[in-house]
């Protein structure tokens, strides 16, 4: 029986010989990289292959859901409901691909934060981050053509909305507009393209980019943990580095097996999530009839969503178009113009700051989005009970105006309504009855004018409503 | 150098096939991916309904279908306009808006009450004349070109983008 116990090495050995493995998979497997990697530090460098392993759950689920999903507006959103409440598992394969996608864009910003803060893109490794820039790029566009997928309401009018950006760029924009819904309309033919966009084109690029970035990997080398005071200087860095590597220790397994220990604790959140929480819900189906959307994107665009509603109205060309273009510049000129000089971080202040002061603004413009105080509300509508007790007949009517005629949508009083304009629980503290009545004629400062649509009369209950409205007042 | 030319033309030879196989296949491809950027829409006036079905003073929200969608269009065969009813008769007697809003192009709702129509994604506000109330969208709703035929009222197509015209 000892043959049998020896089988799997002698199938190894053959398929070893014969594939001759011990010259490129395990020679590239065993690169020397340095071997400070093999301190405490070297769990900063495993945030690269966790990104890829959450890429690999992305593209099998994705082939998975690609066996049910049906890519035709007649016929998407009843197949995902299919997915995601009928099929086996398919809640489980759709939530995976969901959080995955979370994951994918969270994975790559913290890698390249790491590599950045770590001064890795400098000199040999300026490939290295262009190639991750791209593949930065190419996963925000997974990320939103995949919500577009879903096909519901939010997702057909984010087309819409993408359409009317892309008609923002100067010169081409009536072009760009039509070739992403593929014609004048949101129609029959959009939905096919985002779909081939999706599984085919851009993925195609994925793996061709992440082959060379890989392969830039290892010919370049793991960068060394940066050293305050030892700045790269081109000149001596190759030999200095070579020398480094001579003391180094091997990739496999000596610093993997970190690699394997976060890549596994990602993809079983992403597994727990899926099977705890099941696939996102899907909106109504889409209906270009319905007026009633109000389309926003996943949680990680929704700083940038909430850009495009605080951003002054005449700076908008600017800012839909100039400010991604800037980030991507920026971002592929880093390496060109800081190729050299100080790697560590506390030798570059400029660095921190530039990673620090747009996480904050963008993490305060996401907060700003999950609010959307400057969203009018449109469904129901009712002030509560201590707002409209102990009027007058003339002030209750007025209360009942303040609702019908959309203050509500835009004002808060005790607490209900919108809060795209002032809170109006105490106005009349602030302003007197003529100034009231004036401002609710004229409008002015972001308010539609009202001397159209109320009657004298109503509008003199209004204001008789809005002056209980002061300081003391329930 | 005999040799040396000969090898000189042979790689050019070889680069320039490939070129050609690239073309070959690129072309036609690239073709059939840019049409939709060269078919123009189809511009005859599509039916909205009787006249009589828009009371004087109103604003409805109508759906037109596509006169010619593909088949497996579904409801994006549709696309919904509202209807205002300004006069009884006359060249002022409709506007038709779209009802994206002139912003990013979300679809405003009509509050008949207050008379105004609002936008959810963004806070854009237009008076029922389609003119800008409050909010970022600095253009009037789109207007669509209207024309009335006996009893029955008809409406131009328009595209994407609206944001830029009008």
């Amino acid at each position: 029986m000892s043959w049998l116990r020896a089988l799997p090495g002698r199938i190894g050995a053959w398929l070893g010989e014969r594939f001759e493995l011990e010259d490129s998979v395990l020679a590239v497997l065993r690169h020397p990289v340095p071997r400070a990697l093999e301190r405490p530090i070297g769990w900063w460098y495993v945030f690269g292959s966790a990104t890829l392993a959450v890429f690999v759950v992305q593209v099998a689920t994705g082939v998975g859901l690609a066996m049910t999903y049906v890519p035709a507006p007649n016929s998407a959103y009843d197949s995902l409901q299919f997915i995601s409440h009928d099929a086996t598992l398919g809640a489980v394969v759709r939530g995976m691909h969901y959080f995955g996608a979370g994951a994918m864009v969270v994975l790559v910003l913290v890698h390249m934060t790491q590599v950045y803060l770590f001064g890795s893109f400098k000199f040999p490794r300026e490939a290295n981050w262009l190639t991750g820039s791209l593949l930065l790029l190419a996963t925000l566009a997974m990320a939103f053509t995949g919500q577009l997928l879903r096909w519901d309401q939010d997702a057909f009018w984010s087309i819409v909305v993408a359409a009317e950006q892309a008609a923002h760029v100067p010169v081409i924009g009536d072009w760009l507009a039509r070739l992403v819904v593929a014609g004048s309309n949101v129609g029959g033919a959009t939905l096919t393209r985002f779909y081939a966009t999706h599984v085919f084109l851009i993925p195609a690029a994925v793996f061709g980019l992440i082959g060379l970035h890989l392969y830039l990997v290892i010919k370049r080398g793991i960068s060394e943990p940066p050293v305050p005071g030892l700045p790269v200087d081109r000149p001596t860095y190759r030999a200095r580095y070579a020398e480094l590597l001579r003391r180094g220790i091997p990739f496999w397994p000596d610093a993997a097996w970190r690699d394997a220990v976060v890549a596994a604790l990602v993809v079983a959140a992403i597994v727990m999530l899926a099977a705890l929480l099941g696939a996102p819900d899907l909106g109504n189906p889409p209906d270009p009839t319905n007026v009633l959307a109000d389309p926003r994107p996943d949680w990680y665009f929704l700083g940038y969503f909430a850009l495009l509603a605080v951003i002054p109205p005449a700076t908008e060309a600017i800012v839909i178009v100039g400010l991604p273009l800037f980030a991507f510049v920026f971002l592929f000129l880093v390496p060109l113009l800081w190729p050299d000089g100080e790697r560590h971080w506390s030798r570059r202040p400029t660095a921190i700051a530039a990673v620090v002061l747009p996480f904050i603004a963008y993490a305060a413009l996401t907060v700003a989005g999950l609010q959307s105080p400057w969203v009018p509300l449109l469904e129901g509508g009712e002030l509560p009970a201590k707002a409209t007790q102990g009027l007058n007949d003339t002030a209750r009517r007025g209360a009942t105006l303040f609702v019908s005629k959309g203050c509500w949508s835009c004002h808060q009083i005790e607490g209900s309504g919108g809060r795209k304009g002032p809170d109006l629980s105490r106005v009349a503290s602030r302003l007197g009855r003529d100034q009231l009545t004036a401002r609710i004629a004229t409008g002015g400062g972001g308010m539609p004018s009202y001397a159209g649509s109320l009657a004298p009369g109503e509008l003199d209950d209004l204001v008789t409503f809005l002056a209980t409205r002061k300081e003391g007042a329930p | 150098m005999n040799e040396l030319s000969r090898r000189a033309f042979l790689s050019r030879a070889t680069v320039a096939l490939s070129a050609g196989i690239a073309a070959l296949v690129g072309l036609p491809i690239l073709g059939y991916l840019l049409a939709p950027l060269f078919r123009a829409p189809a511009d005859k006036p599509i039916p909205v309904g009787a006249v009589s079905e828009f009371p004087l003073g109103e604003t409805k929200l109508v759906s037109v279908r596509d006169p010619s969608p593909l088949a497996w269009a579904g409801q994006t065969a549709q696309t919904a306009l509202w209807v205002r009813r300004r006069e009884a008769s006359g060249p002022a007697m409709f506007q038709i808006f779209n009802v994206n809003c002139t912003h990013l192009g979300c679809p405003v709702n009509w509050k008949a009450e207050a008379k105004l129509f609002l936008c959810p994604c963004h806070g854009g506000v237009f008076y029922a004349d389609g003119s800008v109330a409050g909010g970022p969208p600095s253009r009037p709703l789109f207007e669509r070109e209207w024309e009335v035929s006996g009893d029955r009222l008809l409406v131009r197509q328009q595209g994407l983008p609206t944001v830029k015209r009008g």
